[in-house]
Formats: structure tokens, sequence, C-alpha cells
């Protein structure tokens, strides 16, 4: 997140939102995104029940059973269309937003 | 004759620990050892090659170097650490489900409205309206 939030003006100069969504609550969230300066929106998703229509829950992967996120990152168009998405097979290895950058670089028409 | 004091095994020790405690705070932030960290495994190496050495220096020649029993503790608990740090990194981190559900490019986008941490709602549809695209990141939380 903190390296989302150093590239974020390149994000919001290209016209892309970045959004984060954890099954953290909100109070969670505001406390997260003072603390760190966060300038994007982050979104609670309690039940999982966003989480799992885009299949990337990881079930009972979080503090005492509960179900969590899997890391993912979705690049949805303004059509609604998914045209991109990136899924780690590591907790710790996440999609770099230089990269992320360079993927809408190329996927940008004209 | 008066035995030396080992500073290699101290040395090393005080490589391996620092390894440790330096991963977080100075090589996650890094991209070029955040994936994979090599600095942290070469100081490994590097504090386990001098705790090694001096060592085999307390066992080889007792009367001149200490360090066969405080060696013996340190060298058995940095492979401690070190495994621990190792179990960690290469087995935790990788105890993910299978994405095989995950919806690719194409797919059309679900639909949602949650709330963000004022507490307001907010609708993929209302953020599309507004934006060229929109990045969602899914991330595990930190409860």
């Amino acid at each position: 997140m903190r390296s989302f939030q150093k590239h974020l003006s390149e994000f919001h100069d290209r016209g892309i939102e970045v959004v984060a969504i954890s099954v953290d609550s909100p109070a969670e969230s505001q406390r997260l995104c003072r603390s760190r300066g966060y300038g994007f929106p982050f979104v609670s998703d309690p039940d999982a029940a966003v989480i799992r229509q885009y299949g990337v829950l990881h079930p009972k992967g979080g503090e005492e059973g509960k179900d969590i996120a899997r890391p993912a990152e979705f690049l949805v168009d303004s059509k609604g269309i998914i045209r991109w998405v990136n899924l780690t097979d590591d907790i710790r290895v996440r999609a770099r937003p230089e990269a992320v950058l360079e993927v809408i670089d190329r996927l940008r028409p004209g | 004759m008066k035995r030396h004091w080992n500073v290699p095994i101290w040395v090393g020790f005080a490589i391996v620990l620092f390894a440790l405690v330096s991963y977080i705070p100075l090589f996650v932030p890094l991209a070029a050892t955040r994936d994979v960290p090599w600095v942290t495994y070469l100081l490994f190496l590097a504090g386990g090659w001098l705790l090694g050495f001096g060592l085999v220096r307390a066992f080889r020649d007792p009367q001149h170097y200490r360090g066969k029993i405080s060696g013996s503790i340190l060298a058995g608990l940095s492979v401690l650490l070190v495994g621990l740090f190792l179990f960690t990194i290469l087995y935790f981190g990788k105890q993910i489900p299978s994405a095989a559900n995950a919806l690719h490019p194409g797919q059309p986008a679900p639909a949602f409205e949650l709330p963000d941490s004022e507490g307001k709602d907010l609708t993929l549809s209302s953020l599309l309206k507004s934006h060229r695209a929109v990045l969602l990141v899914f991330y595990r939380g930190y409860w």
C-alpha cells in the first residue's frame, strides 16, 4: 500500500483511482489511513461477499479462522470490464505500482 | 596462558541479529530486496561464516581462544533464528489458496457498494463514472 501511495499521483494523472479492499472494518481502515497518510479509498467488506465474487477469498486465512482476501489486483476499465489481473502465490510478493502503470500505458488505446 | 576473547563468534552473531531486525525496516521497503531478500541472505552467510570460523577456532585451539560454550550457544541460536526466518519467508508466505476461481480479464467486474474508512458508501459504478479506470487492490487486512 505504501508503494501505491508513493505513486498515487501517477495513477491519478492517468485518471485512475486506486481502491483498497479488505475485511477490515471502516474504523480499522480509518486508523490505518490516518497513521500512514493514505490518500486513496479503503473499503470494507467484512463478510468477504465482494471478495468472494472476485474469486479471491482465502477461507479461514485470518485470525480465529476468519475468511479474508488473498492479495490480488484487478484493473477495471470505465465500461466495468476487467482488463488486467495480478494474482500472487506469495503473501509478501505484490504487484509493483511501476509494473501496473506500465500495463496501464500499454492497454491505453492510442 | 591468557586465552583470547573469540571476537568472530560475537561479530557473527551480531550480523545474524542485524540481518533479522533490519529486514523489515530496511529491505522490505526497497524494491530490489522486497521480493527476494538477498541482502539478508548474504548477511546470514557472512554471520554464519564468522560464527563457524570462531567456533572451529575455539574447539581446535582452546588454549588460545575462548568460546566453546558461548560459541555453541550463539551458533545454535543463530541456526534457530535463521530457520524461523526462512520458514516464514519460504513456507508461511506461500500458504495461500490457489486463485483458480479468480475472475479473468475480459469478464465484467462485479458491482459493489461498500463503506469506505469514513463509513460513506462507495460504489464501483460511481467510481467508474468519474475515472478512466479503477485499480482494485485486495489485501489481507491488518486486523
